[in-house]
């Protein structure tokens, strides 16, 4: 076990109660910070000279077997000045809304990492300008794969996936910023229109 | 959107002034400004040029992009969802399938992130093979960006010289592993299988003649007028930006960022290595060419240097409880027996905590991340894949060039859909 990075201490310094409790495993150093203070704590660690993180290498989500703990949305960060790795968690309980703060106003590379953890978690990121599925596609009705309660062959029975690929229609596949263009919203399902036009996300 | 100059030379441009090659106009005529509306095309999933199950819808002004929206997951396999319902070494496998084209990058970097999280030390010359097995994959993903882009830009004789040579060493692959894409080559606390007899002798061989294959592709393709006018300013994305969007590998270090993980954050020894990190300086396709030509070169070096070091010994830990006894002796000997039963039926537990282990694959920054409980089963299995951030920054790239020049920055951004999708 290597000693704790020096940026918990200036976090716990600047952010007080927020960063909740810190923890090392592996080698590399934890930060769990209220979700609420998540992206002031990112900023903070982008920006402060003596911190510096200016590359996010990751935005992942963690569900846990153990159905009473929270979820945790996890930011990878790397400061390409000082070689040094952080690991920034932000838990946030089931019982409540899954939102947190976008980072995408702070790196560009957050914009499709988020929208996976979106698709894959269910976890809404608020201010984010794009928040669409990535992987799965628009339509796709059946929830958030990675999440637990998810069944590993999909919710709906092989009969209902084949049927719902069949009758899919393809021209959904095209989001709401793009159809606009051309006026071709008509093929769109009217709830995913209304979703999207929301920038709620399919 | 304004107009566009519209350059291009048939001739070798800009050699006369020496340093880096450039497009010098022929006429610099601009195109008409067409106050037309703008029209949709739609790219994909199936074509050629996309390298795979990528769809592309692209906004067009004329002939010029304005905005591209990239759709993907057609190949979304959910192997992260998978390995929460396998043991570690049943993961590997799907490690295979994730970077097909450098599939024993990937069986190492599990094995890694597999080992940091139970605190296993491999045998010295496990470290050396697997860091041959990285350099390799390296090499083989490249030669593939370089024939397909080869191809997208109109230049194939590329493809048919460094297929040539990709054979070759995927006839040292299946030697090695019996498999040629789907290697499987790594086990938690080593590997699957040592080297076949003579093995070594045959890469070194490979080593001595490939160099002389780069050196001619480099003559056909970077000083040719085609080529540099396909490529040079075109794509380019400055440093700032290029970490700002999250790049890594030959995409961040054609910026200027000099960001490799075998040197920052390094694994398996690399720190012991003599190699040198190309660097770019405009960000653009040329730049991006040229830092993965120098790789393979630099790749090559490595290699040399791991077979010269390659220690005699075994390729596994001596652990009974992390690597299976072999089968004679599981058939004959009581204490084996119970060991492969417990390894086969339970799977290697893995202590509660969790592991973010990053290599250098051919495409960046190729992390694993496990969490776990303490089950042989881990919690989380997720990917940081490299191919998928680079992807995203292709809107950026490719604003207010042509159709076609969309084409060639795909090409350099260097995809796999496979890990894309995951």
């Amino acid at each position: 076990m290597t000693a704790v990075n020096a940026s918990v201490t200036a976090l716990q310094d600047r952010f007080g109660a927020a960063v909740r409790r810190s923890e090392v495993s592996c080698g590399d150093t934890i930060v769990y910070v209220d979700p609420a203070r998540v992206h002031d704590v990112l900023a903070f660690l982008k920006d402060d000279p003596a911190q510096r993180y200016d590359y996010l290498a990751d935005v992942t989500a963690v569900e846990y077997r153990d159905r009473e703990r929270p979820l945790e949305v996890v930011y990878q960060l790397w400061s390409l000045a000082r070689k040094v790795p952080l690991r920034v968690k932000a838990e946030l309980p089931k019982d409540q809304p899954l939102e947190v703060a976008t980072a995408t106003d702070l790196w560009q590379g957050a914009n499709w990492l988020e929208r996976e953890v979106w698709d894959m978690f269910g976890i809404r990121f608020t201010g984010h300008p794009d928040l669409r599925r990535i992987l799965m596609w628009e339509t796709y009705s059946e929830g958030h794969p990675l999440r637990k309660d998810f069944p590993l062959r999909g919710r709906f029975s092989r009969s209902e996936q084949v049927r719902q690929a069949l009758t899919d229609d393809l021209e959904a596949h095209y989001s709401m910023e793009e159809l606009s263009l051309t006026d071709a919203a008509p093929y769109l399902p009217e709830k995913v229109r209304q979703d999207l036009a929301k920038g709620q996300g399919g | 959107m304004a107009t566009r100059t519209v350059t291009y030379d048939l001739a070798t441009p800009g050699l006369e002034r020496g340093g880096r090659p450039g497009r010098t106009p022929l006429a610099a005529t601009a195109e008409p400004a067409m106050d037309t509306d703008h029209m949709l095309v739609n790219i994909g999933p199936q074509h050629p040029a996309t390298h795979g199950v990528l769809r592309l819808v692209v906004e067009l002004d004329g002939e010029v992009v304005v905005r591209v929206v990239p759709h993907v997951g057609y190949l979304h396999s959910g192997f992260e969802k998978l390995g929460e319902y396998r043991t570690y070494n049943q993961i590997v496998p799907l490690t295979d399938r994730n970077d097909y084209l450098a599939a024993m990058s990937n069986n190492v970097a599990l094995a890694q992130a597999a080992e940091k999280l139970m605190g296993i030390t491999i045998t010295d010359r496990c470290r050396e093979l697997r860091v041959i097995a990285c350099e390799m994959s390296r090499i083989l993903s490249h030669l593939v960006w370089a024939g397909t882009t080869g191809i997208d830009i109109g230049a194939f004789t590329v493809f048919l010289w460094l297929f040539h040579e990709r054979e070759r060493l995927y006839n040292l692959i299946e030697a090695w592993t019996g498999a040629r894409l789907t290697t499987s080559l790594t086990r938690v606390g080593g590997l699957m299988a040592d080297v076949p007899d003579g093995w070594t002798d045959e890469l070194r061989r490979w080593c001595g003649r490939f160099p002389k294959v780069l050196d001619e592709v480099e003559t056909l393709l970077s000083k040719n007028g085609i080529w540099l006018g396909r490529n040079v300013d075109v794509g380019a994305i400055s440093a700032e930006d290029a970490i700002n969007w999250s790049l890594s590998g030959p995409m961040i270090r054609a910026s200027g960022v000099p960001y490799d993980v075998r040197k920052d954050w390094p694994y398996l020894g690399y720190e012991t290595y003599d190699f040198d990190v190309p660097v770019g300086e405009h960000g653009d396709c040329y730049d991006r060419y040229l830092v993965r030509m120098e790789e393979m070169r630099q790749s090559v070096r490595i290699l040399l240097q791991a077979l010269d070091r390659l220690p005699e010994g075994p390729i596994n830990v001596s652990d009974p409880k992390v690597i299976l006894p072999p089968k004679d002796r599981a058939m004959a000997d009581m204490e084996a027996m119970i060991f492969h039963f417990k390894q086969v039926m339970e799977g290697v537990p893995a202590p509660a905590g969790e592991a973010y282990q990053a290599i250098e694959g051919p495409r960046g920054e190729l992390g694993y991340y496990f969490v776990s409980d303490g089950t042989a089963k881990p919690v989380r299995w997720r990917i940081r894949p490299p191919a998928f951030i680079n992807l995203a920054a292709i809107s950026k790239m490719s604003q207010g060039h042509l159709l076609s020049d969309l084409i060639a920055i795909n090409a350099s951004v260097d995809i796999v859909m496979g890990e894309v999708d995951r």
